[in-house]
Protein backbone atom coordinates (compact mmCIF):
# COMPACT_ATOMS: atom_id res chain seq x y z
CA UNK A 1 0.00 0.00 0.00
CA UNK A 2 0.89 3.18 -0.66
CA UNK A 3 2.73 5.00 2.20
CA UNK A 4 1.59 8.29 3.20
CA UNK A 5 3.57 10.88 5.85
CA UNK A 6 2.15 13.57 7.14
CA UNK A 7 4.61 16.40 8.39
CA UNK A 8 4.97 16.60 11.97
CA UNK A 9 6.99 19.73 12.59
CA UNK A 10 6.15 20.20 16.68
CA UNK A 11 2.60 21.97 16.00
CA UNK A 12 -0.36 21.57 14.58
CA UNK A 13 -3.00 18.96 13.82
CA UNK A 14 -1.19 16.47 13.14
CA UNK A 15 -2.74 13.62 15.09
CA UNK A 16 -6.68 14.50 13.64
CA UNK A 17 -4.90 14.23 9.97
CA UNK A 18 -3.37 10.98 11.09
CA UNK A 19 -6.87 9.88 12.92
CA UNK A 20 -9.03 10.74 9.67
CA UNK A 21 -6.23 9.30 7.16
CA UNK A 22 -6.24 5.80 9.04
CA UNK A 23 -10.10 5.93 9.39
CA UNK A 24 -10.08 5.74 5.72
CA UNK A 25 -7.79 2.92 5.91
CA UNK A 26 -4.61 4.82 4.31
CA UNK A 27 -1.07 3.84 5.50
CA UNK A 28 -0.22 7.37 7.14
CA UNK A 29 2.55 7.61 9.33
CA UNK A 30 3.54 11.04 11.12
CA UNK A 31 7.49 12.02 9.56
CA UNK A 32 9.44 14.58 11.38
CA UNK A 33 13.39 14.13 9.18
CA UNK A 34 13.63 14.69 5.11
CA UNK A 35 14.05 10.95 5.41
CA UNK A 36 10.52 9.73 5.86
CA UNK A 37 9.52 12.68 3.53
CA UNK A 38 11.83 11.22 0.90
CA UNK A 39 11.02 7.71 1.21
CA UNK A 40 7.18 8.57 1.48
CA UNK A 41 5.04 7.96 -1.61
CA UNK A 42 2.72 11.17 -0.80
CA UNK A 43 3.00 13.81 1.70
CA UNK A 44 0.34 15.57 3.74
CA UNK A 45 1.00 18.99 5.02
CA UNK A 46 -1.36 19.90 7.95
CA UNK A 47 -0.77 22.97 9.36
CA UNK A 48 -1.76 25.19 11.91
CA UNK A 49 -0.11 28.27 13.92
CA UNK A 50 2.20 30.99 12.37
CA UNK A 51 3.53 30.86 9.16
CA UNK A 52 7.15 31.94 10.51
CA UNK A 53 7.64 29.40 13.03
CA UNK A 54 6.15 27.01 10.54
CA UNK A 55 8.82 27.89 8.14
CA UNK A 56 11.63 27.94 10.79
CA UNK A 57 10.76 24.90 12.39
CA UNK A 58 10.56 22.97 8.57
CA UNK A 59 14.09 24.40 7.77
CA UNK A 60 15.75 23.79 11.00
CA UNK A 61 14.41 20.02 10.44
CA UNK A 62 15.94 19.55 7.02
CA UNK A 63 12.32 19.07 5.91
CA UNK A 64 12.28 22.09 4.06
CA UNK A 65 14.29 20.99 1.08
CA UNK A 66 12.40 17.63 1.05
CA UNK A 67 9.04 19.31 0.55
CA UNK A 68 9.90 21.12 -2.16
CA UNK A 69 11.92 18.38 -3.61
CA UNK A 70 8.85 16.15 -3.62
CA UNK A 71 6.51 18.95 -4.89
CA UNK A 72 9.68 19.76 -7.88
CA UNK A 73 8.82 15.28 -8.57
CA UNK A 74 5.10 15.79 -8.68
CA UNK A 75 4.59 13.14 -5.97
CA UNK A 76 1.09 13.97 -4.82
CA UNK A 77 0.59 16.30 -1.86
CA UNK A 78 -2.10 17.83 0.23
CA UNK A 79 -1.75 21.19 1.76
CA UNK A 80 -4.27 22.17 4.93
CA UNK A 81 -4.47 25.42 6.38
CA UNK A 82 -1.39 27.02 7.00
CA UNK A 83 -0.11 24.19 4.59
CA UNK A 84 -2.15 25.57 1.65
CA UNK A 85 -0.48 29.37 2.91
CA UNK A 86 3.17 27.96 2.86
CA UNK A 87 3.21 26.57 -0.76
CA UNK A 88 2.87 30.45 -1.88
CA UNK A 89 5.46 32.91 -1.83
CA UNK A 90 4.87 34.49 1.82
CA UNK A 91 2.45 36.12 3.93
CA UNK A 92 2.02 39.10 6.08
CA UNK A 93 2.01 37.20 8.96
CA UNK A 94 5.51 36.86 8.93
CA UNK A 95 6.85 39.74 6.43
CA UNK A 96 10.12 38.64 4.85
CA UNK A 97 9.58 34.73 5.51
CA UNK A 98 9.92 32.97 2.17
CA UNK A 99 7.31 30.58 1.62
CA UNK A 100 8.08 27.53 -0.84
CA UNK A 101 7.12 29.32 -3.87
CA UNK A 102 5.33 26.88 -5.73
CA UNK A 103 2.04 28.87 -6.09
CA UNK A 104 2.44 32.49 -7.07
CA UNK A 105 0.06 34.36 -4.20
CA UNK A 106 0.57 35.62 -0.67
CA UNK A 107 -1.23 35.64 2.51
CA UNK A 108 -3.19 38.40 4.18
CA UNK A 109 -4.86 38.65 6.80
CA UNK A 110 -8.94 39.23 7.19
CA UNK A 111 -10.55 42.99 8.05
CA UNK A 112 -13.00 43.34 10.67
CA UNK A 113 -15.90 44.39 10.48
CA UNK A 114 -16.24 40.25 10.70
CA UNK A 115 -14.89 37.90 13.19
CA UNK A 116 -10.64 37.01 13.20
CA UNK A 117 -10.11 34.46 13.03
CA UNK A 118 -12.56 33.05 10.72
CA UNK A 119 -14.16 29.93 12.89
CA UNK A 120 -16.52 27.78 11.88
CA UNK A 121 -18.33 25.77 8.82
CA UNK A 122 -18.31 28.14 5.73
CA UNK A 123 -20.19 26.91 2.52
CA UNK A 124 -17.30 26.32 -0.35
CA UNK A 125 -17.59 26.97 -3.88
CA UNK A 126 -16.18 24.79 -6.94
CA UNK A 127 -14.56 27.16 -8.82
CA UNK A 128 -14.30 24.51 -11.93
CA UNK A 129 -14.58 20.73 -12.57
CA UNK A 130 -12.38 17.87 -12.08
CA UNK A 131 -11.23 18.88 -8.78
CA UNK A 132 -11.78 16.98 -5.44
CA UNK A 133 -14.71 19.20 -4.24
CA UNK A 134 -16.44 16.93 -7.34
CA UNK A 135 -16.56 14.31 -4.17
CA UNK A 136 -19.56 16.62 -2.37
CA UNK A 137 -22.33 18.30 -3.42
CA UNK A 138 -22.11 21.86 -4.42
CA UNK A 139 -21.78 24.74 -1.85
CA UNK A 140 -20.96 21.90 1.25
CA UNK A 141 -19.51 23.27 4.10
CA UNK A 142 -16.12 22.73 5.77
CA UNK A 143 -14.83 23.59 8.96
CA UNK A 144 -11.94 26.42 9.24
CA UNK A 145 -9.68 28.70 11.22
CA UNK A 146 -7.87 31.04 10.40
CA UNK A 147 -6.99 34.52 10.50
CA UNK A 148 -5.12 34.90 6.92
CA UNK A 149 -5.88 34.01 3.63
CA UNK A 150 -4.16 33.33 0.22
CA UNK A 151 -4.31 35.89 -2.26
CA UNK A 152 -3.11 34.06 -5.71
CA UNK A 153 -1.75 35.13 -8.67
CA UNK A 154 -3.09 32.42 -11.19
CA UNK A 155 -6.97 32.20 -11.20
CA UNK A 156 -6.38 28.39 -12.62
CA UNK A 157 -4.66 27.25 -9.27
CA UNK A 158 -7.86 28.12 -7.58
CA UNK A 159 -10.28 25.21 -7.05
CA UNK A 160 -12.49 26.55 -4.68
CA UNK A 161 -13.42 29.53 -2.61
CA UNK A 162 -15.54 31.12 0.61
CA UNK A 163 -16.92 34.20 2.01
CA UNK A 164 -15.58 35.71 4.89
CA UNK A 165 -16.30 39.26 4.21
CA UNK A 166 -14.67 38.88 0.98
CA UNK A 167 -14.18 36.23 -1.17
CA UNK A 168 -11.35 34.17 -0.58
CA UNK A 169 -9.29 30.72 -1.55
CA UNK A 170 -10.91 27.80 -0.15
CA UNK A 171 -9.52 25.01 -2.33
CA UNK A 172 -6.14 24.66 -4.60
CA UNK A 173 -5.02 22.42 -7.15
CA UNK A 174 -2.23 22.30 -9.86
CA UNK A 175 -1.55 18.88 -11.17
CA UNK A 176 -0.91 16.61 -8.55
CA UNK A 177 -0.30 19.53 -5.62
CA UNK A 178 -3.79 19.83 -3.43
CA UNK A 179 -4.46 21.85 -0.83
CA UNK A 180 -7.56 23.14 1.47
CA UNK A 181 -7.58 26.58 3.89
CA UNK A 182 -10.01 24.34 5.85
CA UNK A 183 -9.52 20.95 7.94
CA UNK A 184 -11.21 18.54 6.40
CA UNK A 185 -9.90 15.88 9.19
CA UNK A 186 -12.73 18.33 11.30
CA UNK A 187 -15.19 18.52 8.94
CA UNK A 188 -17.03 15.53 9.36
CA UNK A 189 -18.44 13.37 6.72
CA UNK A 190 -17.92 15.57 3.79
CA UNK A 191 -14.05 16.21 4.52
CA UNK A 192 -13.73 12.41 5.01
CA UNK A 193 -15.29 12.26 1.32
CA UNK A 194 -12.85 14.70 0.35
CA UNK A 195 -10.13 13.24 1.93
CA UNK A 196 -11.58 9.48 0.75
CA UNK A 197 -11.44 11.46 -3.14
CA UNK A 198 -7.77 12.66 -2.89
CA UNK A 199 -6.69 8.92 -1.76
CA UNK A 200 -8.52 7.13 -4.46
CA UNK A 201 -7.05 9.93 -7.03
CA UNK A 202 -3.59 8.86 -6.33
CA UNK A 203 -4.57 4.64 -5.72
CA UNK A 204 -4.31 5.04 -2.32
CA UNK A 205 -7.59 4.27 -1.00
CA UNK A 206 -8.47 0.71 0.46
CA UNK A 207 -10.65 -1.29 -1.97
CA UNK A 208 -13.60 -1.30 0.59
CA UNK A 209 -13.41 2.52 0.89
CA UNK B 1 -20.56 32.79 4.15
CA UNK B 2 -19.26 31.40 7.85
CA UNK B 3 -22.55 29.81 9.76
CA UNK B 4 -23.14 29.88 13.21
CA UNK B 5 -22.05 27.02 14.94
CA UNK B 6 -24.90 25.03 17.50
CA UNK B 7 -22.48 23.69 19.81
CA UNK B 8 -23.53 20.80 22.47
CA UNK B 9 -21.58 20.95 26.38
CA UNK B 10 -21.22 17.56 27.86
CA UNK B 11 -20.88 18.55 31.65
CA UNK B 12 -18.47 15.49 32.48
CA UNK B 13 -17.80 13.76 35.72
CA UNK B 14 -16.42 10.74 36.41
CA UNK B 15 -16.18 9.93 32.83
CA UNK B 16 -20.12 10.73 32.61
CA UNK B 17 -22.33 13.65 31.42
CA UNK B 18 -24.25 15.25 33.81
CA UNK B 19 -26.09 17.87 34.37
CA UNK B 20 -27.97 20.55 36.76
CA UNK B 21 -28.75 23.75 37.38
CA UNK B 22 -26.16 26.96 37.89
CA UNK B 23 -23.73 23.89 38.86
CA UNK B 24 -25.61 22.29 41.51
CA UNK B 25 -27.71 19.31 42.16
CA UNK B 26 -26.14 17.51 38.91
CA UNK B 27 -27.44 14.51 37.75
CA UNK B 28 -26.73 11.64 35.76
CA UNK B 29 -27.43 12.70 31.48
CA UNK B 30 -25.30 9.41 30.08
CA UNK B 31 -22.45 8.35 28.31
CA UNK B 32 -20.15 10.95 27.12
CA UNK B 33 -18.89 8.73 23.80
CA UNK B 34 -22.95 7.96 22.67
CA UNK B 35 -23.70 11.34 23.19
CA UNK B 36 -21.20 13.00 21.52
CA UNK B 37 -21.43 10.50 17.93
CA UNK B 38 -25.27 11.12 18.80
CA UNK B 39 -25.12 15.18 18.52
CA UNK B 40 -22.20 14.75 15.47
CA UNK B 41 -24.48 12.66 13.64
CA UNK B 42 -27.66 15.27 14.37
CA UNK B 43 -25.38 17.91 13.23
CA UNK B 44 -23.72 19.90 15.94
CA UNK B 45 -21.11 21.59 14.54
CA UNK B 46 -18.47 21.30 17.38
CA UNK B 47 -18.72 19.37 21.27
CA UNK B 48 -17.52 21.21 23.73
CA UNK B 49 -16.72 18.55 26.69
CA UNK B 50 -16.12 20.53 30.23
CA UNK B 51 -14.83 18.64 33.67
CA UNK B 52 -17.23 20.10 36.17
CA UNK B 53 -15.29 18.35 38.93
CA UNK B 54 -11.98 19.14 37.85
CA UNK B 55 -10.44 20.25 41.07
CA UNK B 56 -11.69 17.33 43.00
CA UNK B 57 -10.32 14.42 40.68
CA UNK B 58 -7.81 13.16 38.90
CA UNK B 59 -7.24 14.80 35.25
CA UNK B 60 -6.62 10.98 34.00
CA UNK B 61 -10.29 9.93 33.31
CA UNK B 62 -10.69 13.04 30.93
CA UNK B 63 -7.85 12.76 29.48
CA UNK B 64 -8.50 9.09 28.34
CA UNK B 65 -12.21 10.12 27.34
CA UNK B 66 -11.19 13.51 25.32
CA UNK B 67 -8.71 10.41 23.38
CA UNK B 68 -11.86 8.49 22.64
CA UNK B 69 -13.94 11.08 21.72
CA UNK B 70 -11.56 12.15 19.23
CA UNK B 71 -11.31 8.80 17.67
CA UNK B 72 -14.83 8.81 16.87
CA UNK B 73 -15.95 12.32 16.18
CA UNK B 74 -14.52 14.12 13.02
CA UNK B 75 -15.69 17.31 13.90
CA UNK B 76 -13.73 19.85 16.13
CA UNK B 77 -14.46 20.12 20.13
CA UNK B 78 -12.85 22.00 23.17
CA UNK B 79 -11.75 20.87 26.49
CA UNK B 80 -12.58 22.89 29.31
CA UNK B 81 -12.49 22.73 33.02
CA UNK B 82 -9.89 23.38 35.52
CA UNK B 83 -7.24 23.40 32.93
CA UNK B 84 -4.00 25.32 35.32
CA UNK B 85 -1.55 26.38 33.15
CA UNK B 86 0.21 25.34 29.74
CA UNK B 87 0.83 21.78 30.81
CA UNK B 88 -2.45 21.13 31.41
CA UNK B 89 -3.47 22.24 28.23
CA UNK B 90 -0.97 20.62 26.18
CA UNK B 91 -2.15 17.28 28.12
CA UNK B 92 -6.00 17.85 26.67
CA UNK B 93 -3.95 19.20 23.17
CA UNK B 94 -2.10 16.07 22.43
CA UNK B 95 -4.83 13.87 24.08
CA UNK B 96 -6.90 14.73 20.49
CA UNK B 97 -8.83 18.37 21.70
CA UNK B 98 -8.97 20.58 19.20
CA UNK B 99 -9.57 23.69 21.62
CA UNK B 100 -8.91 24.27 25.38
CA UNK B 101 -11.18 26.42 27.40
CA UNK B 102 -8.84 27.91 30.34
CA UNK B 103 -11.57 30.15 32.51
CA UNK B 104 -10.47 30.45 36.24
CA UNK B 105 -6.80 29.89 35.47
CA UNK B 106 -6.48 32.98 33.02
CA UNK B 107 -8.65 35.97 35.21
CA UNK B 108 -5.99 34.57 38.19
CA UNK B 109 -3.55 35.37 35.42
CA UNK B 110 -4.49 36.72 31.88
CA UNK B 111 -0.39 36.15 30.67
CA UNK B 112 -1.23 32.60 30.54
CA UNK B 113 -3.25 32.99 27.51
CA UNK B 114 -0.22 34.85 25.51
CA UNK B 115 2.14 32.22 26.76
CA UNK B 116 -0.72 29.55 25.13
CA UNK B 117 -1.40 31.26 22.49
CA UNK B 118 2.23 31.77 21.44
CA UNK B 119 2.59 28.18 22.01
CA UNK B 120 0.03 26.66 20.52
CA UNK B 121 -1.38 28.92 18.23
CA UNK B 122 -4.53 31.16 19.07
CA UNK B 123 -6.65 29.17 17.47
CA UNK B 124 -6.66 26.38 20.12
CA UNK B 125 -7.28 28.57 23.17
CA UNK B 126 -10.62 29.41 24.25
CA UNK B 127 -10.95 31.79 27.51
CA UNK B 128 -13.97 30.74 29.18
CA UNK B 129 -15.89 33.99 31.25
CA UNK B 130 -18.18 33.50 33.97
CA UNK B 131 -20.26 36.54 34.12
CA UNK B 132 -22.75 37.72 36.70
CA UNK B 133 -24.43 41.16 36.73
CA UNK B 134 -23.37 43.29 40.07
CA UNK B 135 -25.67 45.70 42.11
CA UNK B 136 -24.33 48.63 40.35
CA UNK B 137 -25.18 47.00 36.61
CA UNK B 138 -21.77 46.22 35.40
CA UNK B 139 -21.01 42.88 34.33
CA UNK B 140 -18.27 41.07 36.89
CA UNK B 141 -16.28 38.30 36.59
CA UNK B 142 -16.66 35.45 38.40
CA UNK B 143 -14.95 32.40 38.78
CA UNK B 144 -15.17 29.11 40.44
CA UNK B 145 -18.42 28.28 38.92
CA UNK B 146 -19.50 32.05 39.72
CA UNK B 147 -18.97 31.56 43.47
CA UNK B 148 -15.61 33.50 44.21
CA UNK B 149 -16.28 37.29 42.00
CA UNK B 150 -13.33 38.94 41.27
CA UNK B 151 -14.06 42.55 41.06
CA UNK B 152 -13.01 42.62 37.21
CA UNK B 153 -15.02 43.95 34.80
CA UNK B 154 -16.01 41.23 32.44
CA UNK B 155 -16.18 43.72 29.22
CA UNK B 156 -12.68 44.96 29.89
CA UNK B 157 -11.63 41.68 30.83
CA UNK B 158 -12.97 40.33 27.25
CA UNK B 159 -11.11 43.03 25.54
CA UNK B 160 -7.74 42.27 26.95
CA UNK B 161 -7.17 38.30 26.75
CA UNK B 162 -8.37 38.85 22.88
CA UNK B 163 -5.67 41.52 22.86
CA UNK B 164 -3.18 39.05 24.45
CA UNK B 165 -4.08 35.96 22.20
CA UNK B 166 -7.76 34.23 22.68
CA UNK B 167 -9.12 33.03 19.65
CA UNK B 168 -12.54 32.64 20.58
CA UNK B 169 -14.56 33.92 24.01
CA UNK B 170 -16.98 31.38 25.47
CA UNK B 171 -18.97 33.86 27.57
CA UNK B 172 -20.81 31.63 30.43
CA UNK B 173 -23.88 34.16 31.75
CA UNK B 174 -24.24 32.64 35.08
CA UNK B 175 -27.28 34.41 36.02
CA UNK B 176 -29.18 32.55 33.32
CA UNK B 177 -26.93 29.50 33.45
CA UNK B 178 -29.48 26.58 33.68
CA UNK B 179 -33.06 28.47 34.11
CA UNK B 180 -33.51 28.40 30.52
CA UNK B 181 -34.83 31.90 30.64
CA UNK B 182 -32.69 32.47 28.12
CA UNK B 183 -29.32 33.63 27.08
CA UNK B 184 -28.46 37.61 28.23
CA UNK B 185 -28.51 39.81 25.36
CA UNK B 186 -27.18 42.56 27.28
CA UNK B 187 -24.24 40.45 28.38
CA UNK B 188 -23.48 39.53 24.48
CA UNK B 189 -24.15 42.50 23.00
CA UNK B 190 -21.83 44.12 25.25
CA UNK B 191 -18.85 41.70 24.71
CA UNK B 192 -18.81 40.86 21.24
CA UNK B 193 -18.82 44.51 20.14
CA UNK B 194 -15.62 44.71 22.14
CA UNK B 195 -13.89 42.42 21.00
CA UNK B 196 -13.09 41.49 17.12
CA UNK B 197 -12.65 37.60 18.03
CA UNK B 198 -15.67 35.09 17.45
CA UNK B 199 -18.02 34.87 21.02
CA UNK B 200 -19.97 31.84 22.02
CA UNK B 201 -23.06 32.71 24.11
CA UNK B 202 -23.58 30.01 26.84
CA UNK B 203 -25.59 29.62 29.59
CA UNK B 204 -30.13 29.83 30.06
CA UNK B 205 -30.89 28.18 26.69
CA UNK B 206 -34.92 27.05 27.16
CA UNK B 207 -36.33 27.37 23.60
CA UNK B 208 -35.15 27.96 20.19
CA UNK B 209 -35.78 31.88 20.00
CA UNK B 210 -33.27 32.27 22.50
CA UNK B 211 -30.44 31.06 20.20
CA UNK B 212 -32.02 33.32 17.19
CA UNK B 213 -31.86 36.18 19.68
CA UNK B 214 -28.16 35.42 21.18
CA UNK B 215 -27.08 35.70 17.40
CA UNK B 216 -29.20 38.32 15.86
CA UNK B 217 -29.55 40.72 18.95
CA UNK B 218 -26.83 39.55 20.88
CA UNK B 219 -23.83 39.50 18.55
CA UNK B 220 -22.82 35.89 19.34
CA UNK B 221 -20.87 33.83 16.47
CA UNK B 222 -21.92 30.29 18.31
CA UNK B 223 -24.48 28.97 20.60
CA UNK B 224 -23.64 26.62 23.44
CA UNK B 225 -26.21 24.85 25.66
CA UNK B 226 -26.67 21.06 27.68
CA UNK B 227 -29.50 20.45 29.24
CA UNK B 228 -32.07 21.38 26.65
CA UNK B 229 -30.22 18.71 24.56
CA UNK B 230 -29.18 16.26 26.66
CA UNK B 231 -33.23 16.12 27.99
CA UNK B 232 -34.55 16.02 24.19
CA UNK B 233 -36.20 19.50 24.66
CA UNK B 234 -34.59 20.73 21.91
CA UNK B 235 -33.03 18.76 19.35
CA UNK B 236 -29.72 20.71 16.77
CA UNK B 237 -32.25 20.24 13.70
CA UNK B 238 -34.71 22.42 15.68
CA UNK B 239 -32.21 25.10 16.80
CA UNK B 240 -30.75 25.37 13.07
CA UNK B 241 -34.06 25.26 11.63
CA UNK B 242 -35.32 28.25 13.86
CA UNK B 243 -31.88 30.01 12.90
CA UNK B 244 -32.37 29.34 9.51
CA UNK B 245 -35.97 31.04 9.37
CA UNK B 246 -34.80 33.90 11.12
CA UNK B 247 -32.58 34.15 7.86
CA UNK B 248 -29.23 33.41 10.00
CA UNK B 249 -26.65 31.18 8.20
CA UNK B 250 -26.37 27.65 9.31
CA UNK B 251 -24.88 24.00 8.44
CA UNK B 252 -27.32 22.34 6.93
CA UNK B 253 -28.66 19.33 9.57
CA UNK B 254 -28.29 16.79 6.87
CA UNK B 255 -24.22 17.09 6.52
CA UNK B 256 -23.13 19.08 3.62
Amino acid sequence: MARIAVIDYGAGNVASVLRALRHLGADAEAATSPVALRSADAIVFPGQGHFGQAARRLLATGMWGAVDAACAEGRPFLGICLGLQLLAEGSDEAPGVKGLGRLRGHSVAFCPPVKVPQIGWNAVHAARRGTLLDAVPAGSHFYFVHSYHCVLQDERDVAGTAEHGLQFVAAVERDRLCAVQFHPEKSGAVGLALLRAWLALHGMARETC
Amino acid sequence: MLTHRVIPCLDIEAGRVVKGVRFQGLRDAGDPLELAARYDAEGADELALLDVRAADQGRGILLDLVAQVAAQVFIPFSVGGGLRGIDDVRAVLLAGADKASIGSAAARDPDLVARCANHFGRQCIVVSLDVKRAADGRFELTTHGGRVHTGLDAVAFARMVADLGAGELLLNDMDADGTQAGFGVDLLQAVSRAVPIPVIASGGAGRVDDFVRAVRDGGAAAVLAASVFHSGALRIADVKAAMAAAGLPVRPTGGS
